[in-house]
């Protein structure tokens, strides 16, 4: 009896908060999805109507929304094998090294991870810059002609990508470490002694005992990508063309720009349907295969 | 031989990932100018801290550092005090519903935060909290992942202490107190870090609350510098180093709670 009031006592203050400052706001922020909550009703509550799906309807007739929705997708699709794929490769190379250096290049291969988001976005806007950049004399040198990275909207998304890997790789990195320092080395020993050579051992005994956690933060990288809005926001806002106008910068403008709060909140219900979607469909395909650790 | 190559193209990637910090920190003692030539300079021609005067006398990055020092320090306590006592909770105490309230908090993480933003803007605004420090803060009190950071760590602190400590008549707040806390210090070093720098590094919750510039923390004072004017690119450089580097320290510091905290919500989870 003591311990339920305790219980209850001590998880009381957290679970207040967060019904204060999540649960009810998004139950809230479905129901604003459903008016025509804009600055007018801002200033007076008075002038908000129920419009049904009118905001989802008008999103979805939107040309920019789905010029939003095919950035954000290209970001996903591109962005999120490079990421997963530079972790994993990195993550073989930590675990083949020497112990001894193997903490010294964990750690600077994942500082990018723990850097202010917006102030290495601000470095990469001047890494990128077409005349004085360092990537296109990199290029130079290599004899290939200079890319106009952030003012040519064939190859500003491709830039954010770069971006976005060099800042995130490093945190997969560690959890596939780690994942990878759980094989007992006696399988390999096994897989060895019966003549396996080493892509083989990867395909028998790696890949499989890693494949959960490939599988897990796959997925939950994925749900990361699709939220893109710091990186566009600060190296080329949302431009050149709209090429970088990703879903949420469009939710922002929508909301915080022309303060249509309740269109703004119809972006952000699409956007959770969609991520809902896509990691359901990523863990449903994963159990027919047999990834996934429940199976 | 093997592993000769390996230590190669580890040092290699190394490099290529640690050039635009180092890159960064290079040019922010440049003098105006001098980065933007070709080949891009890689080395000061004289050093200067010239830009960092800049930065503190005009662009109100001093007054950001603190704004940023500040939210960060308070996110942490904060965090501290509402995701402690509930991770132990959910781990340790006994009450009507907990595992399905447990169950139903884990599943709630694949809703977005930003759905949450609008109508938490809304009510903020209407309570005159909107451009003030605690409309930063406040929806950020209790997190989802800190709860079950503590939560993870503490199942492991044994019943037959808490027991002990009942039956001798410990009250529930001192047991708290003088047995579970001390039993859950590193993980309380982890979660503070981890919440100072989710503080320190968030940008967009901050760009739509405050809009006096005054109360910018270094992300939107920068990102705000990026957008308004075009200034030098070693001014800028000065900026992010304002920003990054002592996140960067911090991490380097306490490598070792906050790797633990990476691991702890992801390999089990």
């Amino acid at each position: 009896m003591r311990a339920k009031l305790a219980g209850w006592m001590f998880a009381g203050p957290a679970l207040l908060a967060l019904a204060v400052f999540f649960f009810v706001p998004v139950a809230a922020a479905f129901l604003l999805s459903l008016t025509d909550f804009d600055i007018y009703a801002v200033a007076s509550r008075e002038n908000v109507r129920f419009v049904g799906a009118e905001n989802y309807l008008r999103l979805l007739q939107t040309p920019l929304f789905w010029k939003a929705l095919g950035n954000t997708a290209f970001f996903v699709v591109i962005g999120v094998p490079l990421s997963v794929g530079t972790s994993l490769g990195t993550a073989l190379l930590l675990d083949a090294a020497h112990a001894k250096l193997q903490g010294f290049f964990r750690t600077a291969l994942f500082s990018p991870v723990v850097t202010t988001l917006v102030g290495v976005a601000v470095i990469w806007r001047y890494l990128l810059h077409t005349r004085y950049g360092l990537i296109n004399h990199g290029l130079e040198l290599l004899g290939l002609r200079p890319v106009d990275w952030l003012g040519d909207p064939r190859w500003a998304m491709p830039a954010i990508v770069l971006f976005a890997v060099w800042k995130s790789f490093g945190y997969n990195m560690i959890i596939l470490l780690a994942a990878l320092q759980t094989i007992p080395e006696e399988l390999y020993e096994a897989s060895r002694l019966e003549g396996a050579s080493a892509v083989q051992q990867a395909r028998m005994v790696t890949l499989p005992l890693i494949a959960p956690t490939l599988l897990l933060v796959s997925t939950l990288t994925m749900a990361g990508y699709f939220q893109l809005f710091a990186e566009p926001y600060v190296m080329t806002q949302g431009g050149p063309l709209q090429s970088t106008t990703s879903v949420l910068y469009f939710m922002y403008d929508e909301g915080f720009k022309w303060w249509n709060l309740g269109s703004a909140s119809a972006v952000a219900f699409l956007l959770f349907a969609i991520i809902l979607a896509v990691t359901a469909g990523q863990a449903a395909a994963a159990r027919r295969l047999r990834w996934s650790e429940e199976s | 031989m093997k592993r000769a190559a390996v230590h190669i193209a580890l040092g290699v990637i190394a490099l290529l990932t640690l050039a635009p910090i180092l890159w960064m920190v290079s040019v922010s003692f440049m003098s105006p100018g001098e980065a933007a030539a070709s080949p891009p300079p890689l080395l000061p021609r004289e050093a200067t801290l010239g830009n960092y005067r800049q930065l503190l006398a005009q662009a109100g990055m001093g007054r950001a550092f603190l704004n940023s020092a500040l939210l960060a320090t308070c996110a942490a306590l904060l965090s501290l005090a509402f995701n402690v006592t509930a991770g132990y909770a959910f781990a340790k105490l006994h009450f009507t519903g907990r595992d399905r309230i447990f169950r139903g908090l884990l599943a709630a993480l694949v809703i977005p935060g930003q759905v949450a933003m609008i109508p938490v803007f809304l009510m903020l605004k209407s309570a005159g909290l909107v451009n003030t420090y605690l409309g930063v803060l406040l929806p950020a009190m209790a997190q989802v992942p800190g709860i079950f950071l503590v939560r993870q760590y503490a199942v492991s602190v044994p019943d037959s202490l808490l027991e002990a400590a009942r039956i001798d008549g410990a009250g529930e707040g001192r047991l708290f107190r003088s047995i579970v806390l001390p039993s859950l210090a590193p993980i309380l070093v982890t979660l503070a870090v981890l919440s100072f720098l989710g503080s320190w590094n968030d940008f967009l919750w901050p760009l739509i609350v405050l809009a006096d510039d005054r109360l910018y923390t270094l992300p939107v004072a920068l990102a705000s510098l990026t957008r308004e004017h075009v200034p030098d690119s070693e001014l800028m450089m000065a900026g992010s180093v304002i920003t990054v580097l002592p996140v960067l320290a911090l991490f380097l510091l306490l490598q070792r709670y906050y790797i633990r905290g990476l691991l702890a919500g992801s390999v089990k989870g």
